[in-house]
């Protein structure tokens, strides 16, 4: 029992950490922001979420009582990292941020008439356009 | 006249919430839960704008398991292409046209969008009426957003009433 409990958590654990490794190569590795703000959304919540689940049956297993406090760092984790995600490629999105896709069509977007600067490239890359699938 | 209990899915979430995080489920803690998810919607009621609606809690259920299952596999596969060669990944943004309205409906999408398989919900257009996605494999965009449509958004049209 304790050999199977411990080769179970160490497995989640592992898990984990396999994924977070990951997330971690894949900044290093994808070419521009855009790309990156992938990983940290994808990989870790994996990575983090065999991490929880290794540490609520521990707590839960080791110590009297049933841990669930790592189901409110899921869920918070949840429900920031899009967010977080969201509003970076918002702020990306704003400064004209070309990666390797180019900019989503300028109709889509909010303008900014009133500084010069950022209405000038009418050019965004159509690659994008989706066509309207009703 | 202020209804009692103004937002009675918020009280049931923060009593989850609390019994969470004391971690316990002795009768005090429970009290104290119930007394602190009666008192806190009801002083911030101003704040709490659109009111939502759930009308079909079961399909909102099997939604979130979907998007579980989604989300472990959108780790492997992103796993996959971060491993393999760069080749591989060719992004795009693609504009999605919203069915949903409402702020939770949308924001609730949005989210989905992120956490599941390469892609990133990158903006919303001003007038809410498309949502701007990110992906990372995006040289089929009608399927992507076929996917989304009947995945996540159609669901979400079931459970949620539209205000």
């Amino acid at each position: 029992m304790d050999l199977l409990m411990e080769s179970l958590i160490a497995v989640l654990i592992l898990i984990g950490a396999a994924f977070t490794c990951l997330g971690s190569i894949g900044l290093v590795r994808l070419r521009d922001f855009y790309e990156r703000l992938h990983t940290p959304t994808k990989a870790t919540t994996l990575g983090v979420g065999s991490l929880l689940i290794a540490s609520a049956i521990f707590f839960s297993w080791t110590m009297p009582g049933i841990s669930l406090h790592e189901v409110l760092v899921a869920v918070f984790l949840f429900i920031t990292a899009p967010v977080s995600a969201h509003l970076m490629a918002k702020a990306a999105l704003h400064l004209r941020e070309r990666g390797e896709t180019g900019l989503p069509p300028e109709t889509t977007l909010q303008r900014h008439d009133g500084s010069g600067r950022l209405s000038e490239d009418k050019d965004g890359n159509q690659d994008g356009n989706a066509a309207d699938s009703g | 006249m202020k209804p009692l209990l103004p937002h009675p899915i918020l009280s049931l979430m923060l009593l989850g919430l609390w019994l969470l995080l004391v971690n316990s489920i002795a009768p005090g803690q429970i009290l104290l839960g119930a007394l602190l998810a009666w008192l806190i919607p009801l002083y911030t009621v101003r704040f709490w704008t659109a009111q939502v609606r759930i009308r079909r809690p079961l399909s909102l259920l099997r939604l979130a398991g979907t998007v579980l299952v989604d989300i472990v596999v959108a780790n492997l596969a992103v796993a996959r292409l971060i491993v393999g060669p760069m080749a591989r990944i060719q992004p795009a943004f693609i504009r999605m046209p919203l069915r949903l309205q409402g702020n939770v409906g949308v924001s609730l999408l949005a989210n989905i969008v992120t956490l599941t398989p390469g892609t990133l919900s990158a903006s919303l257009s001003p007038d809410r009426s498309e949502l701007i996605i990110h992906a990372l494999q995006g040289h089929d965009p009608g399927a992507i957003i076929a996917d989304i449509r009947t995945r996540y958004e159609q669901p979400l049209l079931d459970a949620l009433e539209q205000r």
